[in-house]
């Protein structure tokens, strides 16, 4: 029955889907509106869950002083902090000027925003060791990837300036992403699309147990 | 000197800085900026010490990747303390969607979805403000949402950076008559869904808790239908895909977008197939919808930091490719 149950949901609920995409009328319409209500109630109770068990993980690694508890000792601190504050603001925690918002303003946003700067650094390292013209193929990309970086910002009109317009590098960057970047990108999209159906179905039918922990 | 020291330094050095540019900003200190001709000093000394990289790289000796790491950050911060101006060349696609905007008769309501994060603000906050400024000039009414949690936060701060501006602060817009915040909702894909039956279902009160029926801004907006326009600004998962898919697709909700540049190729398809009215592709769109709706601001001011990495990491492109041909041509000879 633990299987049973989850599969008969997933089968209920995924037939369901189907018919109201191709039969928007009642009683198929308000079903579609009933489960997704469900899954915004699920996706909320999943958030707590969530919350809970990141805590859960963090408690369990620091009290056992595992490797980099320290990070997990960070996170319990923050996780509390910020929870702390946020009830004991009431309901307009988020509002200007609370004790929230100057948390989030002045350390959520720098910190999130350092992480992802780090990326920066990351391509820049990458692309001089790795971007390299080894093949055909690789020294298209690089051509490409060429056009596209130097026509995307304003150095690249500057430097292009004294060509025709239409051959000007920023409109060659937009040629290469509007024709030979958006034709792949279609490809790999209608790939994904025929990908997700087959999958979907596997699921709906129940062939396809694993995110229930099941076997094949 | 041992690594913990090392790490020790540099963690006091950038404590030190974060202290003062928070206390630089909330004691509101005025931008600092080189001089022009101390500005083209630096430009030719780092082009110079690249050429320098270029010449140490042909004589065999390859650089460390810590020296790649400086360049960008030198290329990231020296252009936020110059004061060049760089010809901005607008795409199609920014005009489209300005012109989506601005041919929008008075009092029409544009939705507009914060599907982001603080980790993409940098590219998406501008677009935010630039938009929602077009939007109160053009006396558009303006509903704000988010599938991120952490949305309709920058919404808000989008929001006051717009009302910074006298010649909005002097429409004298009301919340809840001229713009609303419905806040954030949990179900991803299934939100749009959803809304496109009924938003109040998905949002019975707004960010700060008022019951829904009791904004006048909402009070008659059912579904998608009773929306003149939408824009979505997205960084990934739940984002434009979903609501091109669901809300555009199956509700024909008009759209535009404003994508970090990772995630903008993936939208060309859309814009290309006609079911997106415009597109904003990373910082670069920012500025392009700045300088198209004719002022200058975060975005146009970040688009030279752009041009100065983009700029250096072609160059350790270019160098790397030399290093790479050198290399191989000497296995080659090596082989002989």
């Amino acid at each position: 029955m633990r299987q049973e149950i989850p599969l008969l949901i997933t089968a209920i609920v995924g037939i369901g889907f189907v018919i109201q995409y191709f039969i928007p009328h009642w009683p198929f319409s308000r079903m579609s509106d009933w489960f997704s209500d469900w899954f915004s109630i699920v996706g909320a109770c999943a958030i707590i869950l969530g919350a809970l068990n990141l805590m859960k993980v963090s408690i369990e690694k620091t009290y056992k002083r595992k490797e980099d508890w320290g990070y997990a000792a960070v996170i319990i601190a923050s996780f509390l902090l910020m929870t702390i504050i946020g009830i004991a603001e009431g309901r307009g925690f988020r509002n200007p000027g609370t004790s929230f918002d100057w948390l989030y303003n002045f350390v959520y946003i720098p910190l999130s925003a350092t992480m992802f700067a780090i990326l920066a650094f990351f391509v820049a390292s990458a692309s001089y060791r790795a971007f390299r013209a080894r093949n055909f193929e690789a020294t298209l990309l690089l051509i490409a990837a060429f056009f596209v970086m130097i026509g995307r910002v304003p150095v690249g009109h500057t430097l292009s300036s004294f060509m025709p317009i239409g051959w000007q590098l920023s409109d060659l960057a937009s040629w290469v992403m509007t024709v030979p970047q958006a034709a792949g990108q279609r490809a790999i999209m209608i790939g994904i699309g025929l990908g997700i159906v087959s999958t979907s179905l596997r699921i709906i039918l129940g062939l396809e147990r694993a995110h229930i922990g099941g076997g094949k | 000197m041992s690594t913990r020291a090392k790490e020790l330094i540099a963690l006091g050095a950038i404590t030190l800085f974060a202290l003062v540019f928070y206390f630089g900003k909330i004691w509101g200190w005025g931008t600092f900026e080189f001089p022009t001709w101390l500005s083209m000093v630096v430009i030719v000394l780092i082009g110079l010490s690249l050429l320098w990289v270029l010449i140490l790289t042909l004589k065999g000796q390859l650089i460390e990747r810590r020296v790649v790491f400086i360049y960008v950050a030198f290329a990231v911060a020296l252009p936020l303390f110059m004061s060049f101006s760089q010809k901005i060349t607008i795409s199609p696609e920014v005009y489209q969607l300005h012109n989506a905007l601005t041919e929008l008769p008075a009092g029409s309501k544009v939705l507009i979805s914060f599907d982001y994060d603080p980790p993409s603000a940098p590219e998406l906050q501008p677009m935010a403000e630039s938009i929602i400024r077009v939007c109160f000039e053009k006396d558009l009414k303006v509903i704000v949402m988010g599938l991120w949690p952490q949305g309709p936060q920058q919404a808000n701060l989008a929001l006051e950076k717009v009302f910074e501006d006298s010649a909005i602060l002097a429409k004298n817009l009301q919340y809840g008559r001229d713009y609303v915040n419905l806040g954030f909702q949990t179900g991803n894909e299934f939100v749009i869904q959803r809304m496109g039956s009924s938003f109040e279902s998905m949002f019975p009160s707004d960010y700060e808790g008022t019951p829904y029926r009791e904004i006048p801004l909402v009070r008659n907006v059912r579904n998608f239908s009773n929306v003149d326009f939408s824009v979505n600004l997205s960084a990934g998962f739940p984002g434009t895909v979903e609501w091109v898919q669901i809300a555009v697709d199956r509700y024909g909700l008009l759209m535009g977008a404003g994508n970090t540049a990772v995630q903008a190729p993936v939208m060309y398809a859309y814009l290309n197939a006609g079911q997106l009215e415009g597109l904003l592709g990373g910082m670069s769109g920012a500025a392009e919808f700045e300088a198209v709706a004719g002022y200058r601001a975060k975005g146009t001011k970040f688009m030279l930091s752009q041009s100065f990495a983009h700029v250096v990491v072609i160059a350790f492109i270019i160098i790397g490719n030399v290093a790479f041909f050198r290399s191989g041509r000497k296995s080659k000879l090596k082989g002989k």
